[in-house]
């Protein structure tokens, strides 16, 4: 082995890669937001929609779950122009990630919705609440609390697939690494301290996360 | 102007499938071997075996997989001095990657036998490795079944990334098509339904299966 690594060129560029992280943190953090409305908004019209709705709602999480990621970002960068719908680098990765989160998310929460006992619901009905009500106020929050877990994974694999979002030319961390790596010819040191930061984002994803759930689910309750 | 797309296009991309496949498959097996160690290593018993598997699954499991291609596709030429094709690098970084995923999934599968099964096999006086081996292994096997084949389905969605650094798969072929096509309408959709071609059978089998284990099991479910 005759390579002389040399990371002083990546600390020279550290305020770079930092800018794309922050910039892989807010296209996350928008996404996770956006994509579990999009997940409660589904998992209610395929627990208790009218069969079409169903179907569609079905159609989609099928759609999104069985073709990549990186595939879709195309169509929704590439292919949609086609048609007229010109959305930019950020944009178009930011409603592929919260489209693709929307699928995968709607069916984790659906599986929280249907760990609620029934006798929750009929108990809400008794007492005259109407469907949106029972929805609202019965059945979310204990369901979110349950898959809270599986959601935070879900959550993370998400920021780490929008290293993919690359390749449509938005500038978040790993566009940032291609760019310097490809000027400085120090391909495997930007790369191996890129992937350092992914997983220090991860693990504070992990964390937020968790500060999150504390906050929200058992803050000011008996344990 | 470019080549309309007609069935020499289309021919490309089906051609491009088999190499979509058999990255998938090698990175099954090769990750299932990685991936048994791992599983192993994470309830043996030995602390410094279970930190080992647990640092490696963190550190694939918290980064892009595209990053681990990269890492792996630059460290491959640098370390060893190889300059070595795609191919190799691609299949490496599967590999690895699968590695960490199986690993997590047959670990839960062994930790989902009931620890009576082990004292029963200690009482025979069966070593550890014997345990794993004639008690444990086969069961577990059977209830890993369905989760592995769901990660089959992800693996073949995420070759697509191996795209990005030049190998030529269904998701590369796809991006070729539209440079000469100018068709990105056409050509991504189609991609995309070759992909859930794929993937769709797969899931569903998942899903067979794993009611079909959770019925034997007598685990209730909604369905």
């Amino acid at each position: 082995m005759n390579y002389v690594f040399q990371f002083n060129v990546v600390w020279d560029h550290l305020p770079e890669l930092l800018q794309g992280a922050l910039l892989t943190i807010q296209l996350s953090a928008t996404a996770m937001a956006l994509g579990l409305c999009l997940a409660i908004v589904c998992a209610y019209g395929k627990s208790v929609g009218p069969r079409p709705v169903r179907w569609v709602v079905a159609a989609y999480v099928e759609l999104i779950r069985n073709t990549p990621f990186l595939v879709q970002i195309f169509i929704f960068y590439f292919s949609l122009p086609v048609i007229g719908v010109r959305l930019t680098a950020n944009t178009a990765a930011l409603v592929a990630m919260t489209v693709n989160l929307g699928a995968y998310a709607s069916e984790i929460v659906r599986a929280g919705i249907e760990a609620i006992p029934y006798g929750q619901v009929e108990a809400a009905r008794a007492l005259g609440l109407k469907r949106l009500q029972i929805f609202r106020f019965i059945i979310i929050f204990p369901a979110l609390k349950t898959v809270f877990p599986a959601l935070a994974s879900q959550f993370i694999l998400l920021m780490l697939s929008s290293s993919v979002v690359s390749t449509i030319s938005a500038v978040e961390l790993t566009a940032i690494t291609n760019s310097l790596a490809s000027t400085t010819f120090r391909s495997f040191e930007f790369y191996f301290v890129a992937t350092g930061l992914y997983l220090a984002m991860a693990l504070g994803f992990r964390a937020g996360l968790s500060a999150i759930y504390w906050a929200v689910f058992q803050r000011g309750r008996a344990p | 102007m470019g080549r309309s797309f007609g069935i020499g296009e289309f021919l490309f991309l089906l051609k491009a499938i088999p190499w979509t496949l058999l990255l998938s498959l090698g990175a099954l097996v090769g990750g299932g071997i990685v991936g048994l160690v791992i599983a192993i290593l994470r309830i043996a018993p030995s602390r410094p075996l279970q930190w080992l598997a647990t640092g490696y699954i963190e550190l694939f499991q918290g980064t892009p997989v595209l990053m681990q291609l990269f890492v792996t596709y630059y460290g491959l030429a640098v370390l060893f001095n190889l300059q070595v094709d795609a191919w190799p690098a691609v299949l490496l970084a599967f590999t690895l990657y699968s590695g960490a995923f199986l690993g997590e999934i047959w670990r839960g599968s062994i930790q989902a036998i009931p620890r009576p099964q082990w004292e029963a096999a200690e009482c025979l006086s069966l070593s550890f490795p014997a345990q794993l081996w004639y008690v444990i292994l086969p069961q577990a096997a059977r209830i890993s079944i369905p989760p592995t084949v769901g990660f089959a389905v992800q693996l073949i969605k995420n070759t697509s990334i191996a795209a990005i650094i030049g190998f030529v798969e269904l998701t590369r072929a796809g991006q070729l098509m539209t440079n000469t096509t100018f068709k990105p309408m056409i050509v991504y959709p189609i991609v995309a339904a070759l992909y859930f071609i794929l993937c769709w059978p797969l899931s569903l089998l998942a899903q067979t299966l794993e009611r079909r284990i959770d019925a034997t099991l007598g685990i209730k479910t909604h369905y």
